[in-house]
């Protein structure tokens, strides 16, 4: 078998087509809003928010409902949650995590522990089933993706300065506390899309991973998110022929490529910022 | 000539505590007011309650005869301590001082020559331009707060507000800081600027407001500095942060 056979052959199944859309798409949206996450500290939030979308899923299980639905009620409810206790509670945005993501997280647990015989399909949402994405799911990740898109376009220079200096931004009319909730929601969405990939365990590590790397390679966030996003389609891209060719799950193949990617980052960092 | 910033027995309230008690001052265009006190003494929400960042409790606050969240965006630029943000963040210098032109500019409207023109002078002014394309996780103290000062430039504000602007520069970044806010007093704005440091104040203010949460002294820098000789206690006795 050539390369090129070798490239080619997960494309005659019209799922593994699917899967490597749906790879590459989400791959780039979590970079690319991994870099807020990353920039303003909240490693936590997308295990946080992943997690508490857990407890909707296992509602919509119970009630026969579309999965995405529910996981998207919960994530962005908990987002916002975090958002609120953050600026009216005397914690600290990781406390406010700690609090409604297990919270959350203990209330699917709980919910899934009544029923008898859970399907295997809810354990495809803890580790992801990239390979099951279905020609809706594919719509459905591709128009959430175009929606967090165009938001963050939208939204750049209020984000830029809401992420640099709260503060002035605030007195420079930028209205700080409605671009921190937007951002929330940007992030819950994005992690609603990236569910059926990578699954609720993993998807805080394409959240942060990927951007972390690309944060060890430039000073600059336009080019921190152009870097950010190649590296995360890359790794969706290697990750999934990897799962395909040595039969693992491909959500943490992807994942444990990104790891890779970001200790390479970090020699190369440490080998530039060394001395002239 | 009518006040630009007018504060009649102003209170403000922060974290449910009286920050600052019945303040009454009056500070004319083109000067340089002085804020003076221990820390805790009331200077940063002085300075926030005047760049719109707190309500007064009681009293009035007037910024051109409006409360200041009234006045249209970048009208003030507040300039905080440097501490006030991560400087890791991943932007050059041009980058920050760039975003002084967000509130004229908004969401969407490209930078224009004459936007790129008043970034440049900018950095002029407070001669970091050499240093315009590096990233500000690698600046000193001092390069720190000349690319807040510029970015503030680059604003064209009406009124600047300086919260302990020399806390942690060196001598030479201390004076192009003096010269520049002159220059700004010279082209007819007017500043607050608080300090603990009241080595040069003659240098550097035209008027002095004494605090110490309540109002101790407010007037002329040669008025204050006769009458509360004593003032110069708050730097030997070590008010000034570590």
């Amino acid at each position: 078998m050539t390369i090129v056979d070798a490239l080619l052959a997960p494309f005659a199944y019209g799922f593994m087509v699917r899967a490597f859309v749906a790879a590459i798409v989400v791959g780039i949206l979590c970079s690319v809003v991994g870099c807020y996450v990353v920039v303003r500290r909240l490693s936590f939030i997308g295990d946080g928010i992943a997690h508490a979308s857990f407890a909707g899923i296992v509602v919509a299980y119970l009630r026969h409902l579309d999965y995405y639905v529910g996981a998207a009620i919960m994530a962005v409810a908990t987002a916002l949650g975090i958002g609120f206790v953050t600026r009216h509670g005397k914690v600290s945005m990781d406390t406010a995590i700690g609090v409604l993501f297990t919270g959350a997280f203990a209330l699917g647990v709980f919910l899934m522990s009544q029923v008898k015989n859970y399907a295997v399909d809810l354990q495809d949402y803890l580790f992801g089933n990239i390979l099951g994405v279905s020609q809706f799911d594919l719509m459905l990740t591709l128009a959430l993706s175009a929606i967090v898109a165009i938001a963050l376009v939208f939204l750049w220079r209020d984000l830029l300065y809401t992420s640099f200096d709260p503060v002035v931004a605030q007195t420079s009319g930028i209205p700080t506390a409605r671009v921190d909730y937007a951002l929330l929601v940007l992030l819950a969405l994005t992690i609603i899309v990236s569910l059926e990939s990578v699954g609720i365990i993993l998807v805080a590590a394409l959240l942060v991973t990927p951007a972390a790397a690309a944060f060890q390679l430039t000073r600059r966030l336009p080019t921190m998110m152009l870097l950010s996003a190649s590296i995360g389609a890359f790794c969706a891209v290697a990750g999934l022929y990897l799962s395909y060719y040595v039969n693992a799950a491909s959500g943490a193949t992807i994942v444990l490529l990104a790891t890779l990617c970001f200790f390479v980052a970090l020699a190369i960092g440490r080998r530039a910022q060394g001395p002239i | 000539m009518s006040a630009a910033v007018e504060a009649t027995h102003l209170t403000v309230s922060y974290d449910g505590r009286a920050a600052l008690v019945d303040v009454t001052f009056a500070l004319a265009p083109g000067h340089v007011l002085g804020i003076i006190g221990p820390n805790g003494s009331g200077k940063s929400t002085l300075l926030k309650a005047t760049a719109g960042l707190l309500q007064p409790h009681s009293g009035t606050l007037r910024v051109f005869g409006k409360p200041p969240t009234a006045l249209p965006p970048g009208a003030i630029a507040y300039v905080p301590q440097i501490e006030a943000v991560d400087w890791s963040f991943p932007a050059t210098v041009r980058d920050v001082v760039a975003m002084g032109r967000f509130p004229k500019l908004g969401r969407f409207r490209p930078f224009s020559d004459r936007d790129r023109q008043l970034i440049d002078s900018a950095l002029d002014a407070v001669e970091i331009r050499p240093l315009e394309h590096r990233a500000i996780a690698e600046l000193s103290g001092g390069q720190q707060q000349r690319t807040f000062l510029a970015r503030a430039l680059a604003q064209e504000p009406d009124l600047y507000l300086l919260d302990e602007p020399t806390t942690g520069v060196d001598a030479a970044t201390e004076a192009a800081l003096l010269g520049v806010v002159r220059e700004i007093a010279a082209a007819g704005k007017p500043v607050m600027m608080s300090t603990h440091a009241l080595e040069r104040a003659a240098e550097w203010f035209d008027r002095l407001l004494v605090l110490d949460t309540h109002q101790v002294a407010e007037g002329s820098t040669a008025e204050v500095l006769a009458k509360h000789v004593h003032l110069g206690t708050f730097h030997v006795h070590g008010h000034h942060k570590p």
